[in-house]
């Protein structure tokens, strides 16, 4: 499945969000297409997580219409966009440390075994863990030990069981923040063939990222932003890190679907 | 490899299962084989030094004194798991205590209907001091030091003029004075055991049948075997003398509970992940502040039931009940006994095993005829010395999970 000719799953049309003087997004149209993934590139300051939270739910757009699978949405908060089946993993995470990895994935939607009703019914232990190492293995994801704390595990691991999280509410759009972060070269490769699963298996996925060399390794599109506009749309395989790198700092030509200054 | 190494490149994939039970089993069973072994140090030290310390006179005394900070201290536990802290269990177990005294003595009340206002009386309290905590955003420190200094002038208001209430009651009494007879003491016994092994191996069971990985069964009934000969050993002891005391049951029936609700519902995995990570708790939907405030009132309702205990077991409430070194004790137990004071780590056994330790130190120093202020330095020590060590395995555990 790929992103020619389908209907976007997510599509901005003229979105633009400022924070008091500050125009943090003018007129932004930004789509992602089921099966795509979307490298979401520019400087510090450029309006990258300005437009993930407002694609989250966490900030509102002044202006613009936001629509999902065809239909035009109203994202007032995060629990809106998770309910559309829009899921975000931050940079920190937010894991708990001390909790293993079964417990994680399934924090704030335990599930429990039969018995007692109401709050006294056991978990269902057995019934989470099977699920979390279908899901792990689905994913071809590498962790030997589901039961062992996460906090005791690398960055890479942490990435990845955040990332598997992620998808256990069954979301149709992935973002992730800078997931290859402060990871070594082999963790990065691991996090990066994950996202690469997360395309063959029909996610739209949108990447902020601040590393070139994983963004061209990674996406179809990748879509860069500056001063809150959007400089370039360029597709991976057409354009060259020059002209990336020029649309991003603002000095080159703009790429093919890109130059709305 | 350094620990401040934040990321690390090697992941660690490349131990078996079988290690990663046995790194489990050393990492978490270790902790509390450690303060079994201090335990069993303390027991030798006093038997050397006083042979009356192991009758099975004192051993029975021993399980009554530990009873009420016992279960004071189960509340502790829940509250350490948040990583928070409740200074006003020792005053409010005070005043509850005083509640029912009164009550029950002045008022005429029934001992079930005295006892239940003033557990809920404790609820009460809870709900008070875990609203402030989470409404105002005010520190757990601060707010139960607050109940700290005003609950026992609650308390002094509640006991009126005369100060001191002898309990009379047969019912309350009863709480600390029942003892079952020898047969009873080993029916309860077997049937625990039984329990004990059924769940533990069905559970092993309900995994394998299910192809997850399983302890080794070597492991799982070597565990059976110990927890069996310990709970023998300890009805042998209390039989010898006058039985298994209903105190004891209470606190061990009440560890079941409480140990329950924190491993196998889902109220108790929120507990642990707001102690371990309070803002990934919120974004998984959990309501922090709503967790926050039960376990205020677990804490203070099992204040209260501690209080009642230690009240039945003085027969009398007076001014000075629940004050003194009680909160101090209640909250040293769990730490000495492995819980950790920021939060997400502990279990509801620190709080028996830690009113054991503490209340062997203090039973054998009193055996010993020491000084107060020996046994004060010696606590103290006790307690310093524990959280040393649980620093430094905690940073080894780190240091050897990263690696």
């Amino acid at each position: 499945m790929n992103a020619n000719g389908s209907a976007p799953v997510l599509s901005l049309k003229g979105v633009s969000k400022s924070f008091g003087p500050v125009q943090a997004l003018s007129d932004v149209d930004f789509d992602v297409h089921s099966g795509e993934v979307v490298a979401l590139v520019g400087d510090n300051g450029a309006g990258k997580s300005t437009l993930v939270k407002t694609i989250a739910g966490i900030h509102s757009p002044d202006s613009g219409t936001i629509s999902f699978e065809g239909q035009d949405v109203h994202i007032t908060n995060p629990a809106d966009a998770v309910d559309l089946g829009i899921a975000t993993v931050y940079q920190d995470l937010a894991l708990c440390d001390n909790l293993d990895v079964v417990e994680n994935l399934f924090l704030g939607r335990e599930e429990r075994s039969g018995g007692p009703v109401g709050v006294v019914a056991p978990l269902d232990e057995v019934g989470m863990e099977k699920q979390t190492g279908e899901l792990l293995e689905n994913l071809a994801v590498t962790i030997t030990d589901v039961r062992a704390e996460v906090g005791t595990m690398s960055g890479g691991q942490r990435q990845q069981v955040a990332i598997a999280r992620s998808l256990l509410g069954e979301p149709k759009l992935v973002m992730l923040d800078e997931p290859t972060a402060a990871l070594g070269v082999r963790q990065t490769a691991q996090v990066l063939a994950l996202v690469k699963r997360l395309r063959e298996r029909g996610y739209g996925v949108v990447v902020i990222s601040h590393n070139l060399a994983d963004v061209f390794e990674v996406a179809d599109r990748i879509y860069v932003l500056r001063l809150g506009r959007e400089a370039g749309d360029f597709k991976a395989g057409e354009a060259s890190q020059e002209e990336v790198v020029g649309a991003i700092t603002g000095a080159g030509a703009s790429g093919n679907g890109g130059g709305k200054r | 490899m350094s620990t401040a190494d934040a990321t690390v490149d090697e992941d660690v994939e490349v131990r078996g299962p079988q290690m990663d039970v046995l790194r489990r089993f050393i990492a978490g069973d270790l902790a509390e084989l450690r303060v079994l072994l201090a335990l069993a140090l303390i027991w030798i030290v006093f038997y050397i030094a006083e042979p009356r310390f192991m009758s099975s006179v004192n051993l029975s005394n021993l399980v009554l004194q530990m009873t009420a900070v016992g279960l004071v201290s189960i509340g502790i536990v829940h509250v350490l798991l948040l990583g928070e802290i409740d200074l006003s269990v020792g005053a409010v177990s005070g005043l509850c205590a005083s509640i029912m005294a009164v009550l029950s003595v002045k008022h005429g009340w029934s001992p079930y209907l005295a006892i239940a206002a003033a557990v809920a009386a404790g609820a009460a309290i809870g709900l008070f001091q875990g609203s402030v905590f989470t409404r105002f955003a005010v520190p757990s420190f601060v707010v139960t030091l607050a109940g700290l200094l005003a609950w026992p002038g609650a308390q002094l208001k509640v006991l009126g003029e005369t100060g001191t209430i002898n309990l009379n009651d047969p019912k309350i009494l009863g709480l600390t004075g029942t003892f079952y007879s020898d047969t009873v003491g080993w029916i309860m016994a077997f049937v625990a055991i039984a329990a004990y092994a059924a769940i533990t191996l069905r559970s092993r069971q309900s995994r394998a049948s299910q192809g997850l990985s399983t302890p080794p069964f070597g492991l799982v009934v070597g565990r059976i075997v110990l927890v069996a000969v310990a709970t023998l050993i300890a009805v042998w002891v209390l039989n010898d003398d006058r039985g298994v005391p209903l105190a004891a049951l209470i606190l061990v029936g009440f560890c079941l509970m409480f140990f329950y609700m924190t491993t196998r519902t889902t109220f108790g995995r929120h507990i642990f992940a707001v102690g371990g990570n309070a803002e990934a708790a919120r974004r998984a939907g959990i309501n922090v502040n709503r967790v926050r405030v039960i376990v205020f009132v677990l804490a203070s309702t099992m204040a209260a039931i501690g209080g009642i205990m230690a009240a039945s077991r003085l027969l009398a409430v007076n001014q000075s009940s629940g004050a003194g070194d009680f909160l101090l004790l209640a909250i040293a137990g769990p730490v000495i006994a492995g819980t950790s004071l920021f939060g997400g780590r502990g279990s509801v056994w620190h709080a028996l095993l830690g009113a054991l330790v503490i209340t062997s130190i203090s039973n054998g120093m009193d055996l010993l005829a020491l000084d107060t202020s020996v046994k004060f330095i010696v606590t103290g020590a006790v307690l310093l010395l524990a959280v040393v060590i649980d620093a430094i395995a905690r940073r080894q555990r780190q240091a050897a999970g990263r690696v």
